[in-house]
């Protein structure tokens, strides 16, 4: 079991008033699935997708990520999580614009004390995967809309991460550049890899094994897919 | 290992941001430049002047007194209260010759200017002593060629004198100056000695000068109203204090003076001059400690505000190198490497503009400025320390960001 979310609440309070965003959540999810969260805004999908991405942690439940206890560690140790087990790819890229593509498929590893000489071997491989050997010393204001992406899959999969984290990966590219990185993602699942993907596209999420739909701060539906 | 390439990460961030933002990256070290520019470029005066004055000072040696009418350092309005003192005398030198016990010679001066000739040359300006036969131990004032006049010439008031190095080059120059006869303010001496080369003390040219006997002197030119100085060598500098004593109970004594009544007269010592001097400089140094504790002060707040604006514009990428793994005090130093460069690039343009200063100083001036190299290199400590100081609270604003706030930052 790679992800376990036993009974996790999150309360935000605005003020004197106590919303609630998740309001029990469990989930388990195994080594190489590839998951799709979906849900109108407010579901908490976001919530959700923050937690299970280690950027914020439950006010309430369990949350066991490869064994570790996620819900009970500091700032340092979500930091050393996220490094480690995390590969996050974003809607709005969410590339350093003043360093070169190189650069930013390096910076996970920076973090985690890398030579730089493996460091920059490592990111050169990440960036053949996702084809974009040729645009490597490149800054993210030369490169297009789909590059940038395929740059931000790249920095998420240097780490080799547990879970690969996608919000709305799609939501800035045109449906055609949109199928290019879904097909990207696809031949990292066949990798073995394991995807979340966060999307409120039912034509995406269909690129999923398991569609999980919240409502409320609640599963609704868990189905899988063919 | 992880700390070395985290903090290379820093200063590559740091370089970056100071590349993108060169205008806003120099406006901002301005303050430290003025800070750093100022307090080398005193220190290297001071430096320079100390250099200056301690070669200077060296010619009034550590191991003579001067009994004098009035003191060397003053205040403003002790002159009006000393010059009713009664002149120093001849006769008062003979005494403090006959009755000092740590005196190894004691030489009365006085002067004068006037033209020297020898037959159609002639130089203006000369500085005329006249003196006794103790002036050659007080003075070093061993001749180059030929002698210095002896107790005899002194006591028979004979017209001979000793020319200083530049006066017999001007008038004589390769002939023999020994024995022929010049006018001193029209009266004829007897060229009997020449002084050696002794270059100038504080501007003044003390080789063009002539020294007569004393005797001599009075008859020539007068001097039954004006003072004269008493030089008063002694045999060794530790002797300085124990003479101003012995001198002052004498001339005391010489002089009647009742218990209970002031000094009439001051007795000289170079480490007068050096205290005024240390005064002087000690005042250079409170305004280089002044103005640069005021410009560092101006200079990290504006390194403070200048890192609050960037850590407010980099929002984002703080939220996504959180994301990536970017711990707390990752973020911190980042920030902190950035303030301390600054700091240091200031630092450097300081250095350099002190550099050029003391070069225009030194080419342009008699006032020699040298660099000392301890004084930069702990300005870059110090200074570096101060971006450090100023950079901890923009730096740990950054450092505490939400990840999920920064991110959705716009």
């Amino acid at each position: 079991m790679l992800i376990k979310l036993e009974k996790i609440e999150k309360v935000y309070e605005i003020g004197a008033v106590q919303v609630p965003a998740l309001r029990g959540i469990h989930l388990n999810v195994d080594k190489n699935e590839y998951i799709a969260i979906m849900g109108p805004s407010g579901s908490g999908k976001s919530t959700l997708m923050n937690i299970i991405g280690c950027l914020d942690t439950p006010s309430g439940g369990e949350y066991l990520l490869n064994q570790h206890n996620v819900s009970t560690m500091d700032d340092d140790q979500l930091a050393e999580i996220r490094n480690r087990e995390i590969g996050f790819v974003f809607q709005t890229f969410n590339l350093l614009p003043r360093a070169t593509a190189l650069h930013n498929v390096e910076l996970p590893m920076i973090y985690n004390g890398t030579a730089s000489a493996l460091r920059r071997q490592m990111a050169e491989e990440a960036l053949e995967k996702v084809g974009l050997a040729d645009r490597m010393h490149h800054k993210p204001n030369e490169l297009s809309g789909g590059q940038r992406q395929r740059v931000a899959i790249a920095r998420a999969l240097v780490n080799r991460p547990s879970i690969i984290l996608a919000d709305e990966p799609t939501g800035n590219l045109d449906s055609r550049t949109g199928d290019e990185i879904m097909e990207i993602f696809e031949g990292l699942h066949e990798q073995g890899n394991t995807i979340i993907l966060v999307t409120h596209e039912e034509y995406i999420a269909e690129h999923s094994n398991r569609i999980i739909r919240l409502r409320d701060g609640l599963i609704e539906r868990d189905e899988s897919v063919h | 290992m992880r700390i070395l390439i985290y903090m290379w990460e820093g200063i590559r961030i740091a370089y970056d941001a100071l590349r993108s933002y060169k205008m806003r990256s120099i406006l901002t070290t301005l303050g430290i430049v003025i800070g750093v520019t100022t307090v080398i470029t005193i220190v290297a005066l001071i430096q320079g002047l100390n250099g200056a004055f301690s070669k200077e000072i060296s010619s009034i040696g550590t191991d003579t007194v001067y009994i004098q009418k009035f003191p060397w350092v003053m205040k403003e309005d002790d002159w009006l209260k000393y010059r009713n003192r009664p002149n120093l005398t001849l006769e008062e030198s003979d005494q403090i010759r006959a009755a000092s016990r740590l005196a190894i010679a004691v030489a009365p001066q006085i002067g004068t200017a006037r033209t020297v000739k020898f037959e159609e040359k002639s130089v203006e300006q000369v500085i005329i002593t006249g003196t006794t036969a103790d002036y050659l131990l007080t003075s070093n004032a061993n001749p180059e060629y030929g002698r210095f006049f002896s107790e005899n010439d002194v006591n028979t008031n004979r017209r001979v004198c000793v020319l200083g190095y530049e006066v017999a080059d001007k008038l004589f120059g390769q002939s023999d100056p020994l024995g022929r006869r010049i006018t001193i303010g029209g009266r004829k001496f007897r060229v009997i000695g020449v002084l050696d080369k002794k270059g100038s003390f504080f501007g003044w040219n003390m080789d063009v000068l002539a020294i007569i006997p004393i005797g001599a002197f009075r008859s020539a030119f007068g001097a039954q109203r004006r003072s004269i100085e008493i030089e008063v060598k002694l045999a060794s500098p530790d002797q300085i204090e124990e003479a101003e004593y012995e001198l002052t109970g004498l001339m005391r004594h010489i002089r009647k003076l009742t218990p209970g009544k002031e000094n009439n007269f001051a007795i000289n010592k170079q480490s007068m001059l050096l205290d005024t001097y240390n005064q002087l400089t000690g005042t250079l140094w409170a305004v280089a400690i002044g103005v640069g504790a005021i410009s560092l002060l101006v200079g990290g707040i504006g390194i403070m505000n200048i890192l609050l604006v960037s850590v407010t514009e980099r929002t984002r990428e703080i939220g996504i190198r959180k994301a990536l793994g970017a711990r707390k005090s990752d973020i911190l130093w980042q920030f902190l490497i950035e303030a301390m460069m600054i700091c240091a690039l200031g630092v450097l343009i300081g250095i350099l503009l002190a550099v050029g200063i003391a070069k225009l100083v030194a080419a342009t001036t008699p006032v020699p400025a040298a660099i000392t190299w301890w004084v930069a290199i702990l300005g870059l400590f110090f200074v570096v320390a101060i971006g450090l100081f100023f950079g901890i609270y923009p730096a740990s604003k950054a450092a505490r960001l939400n990840p999920i706030e920064a991110l959705r930052y716009e």
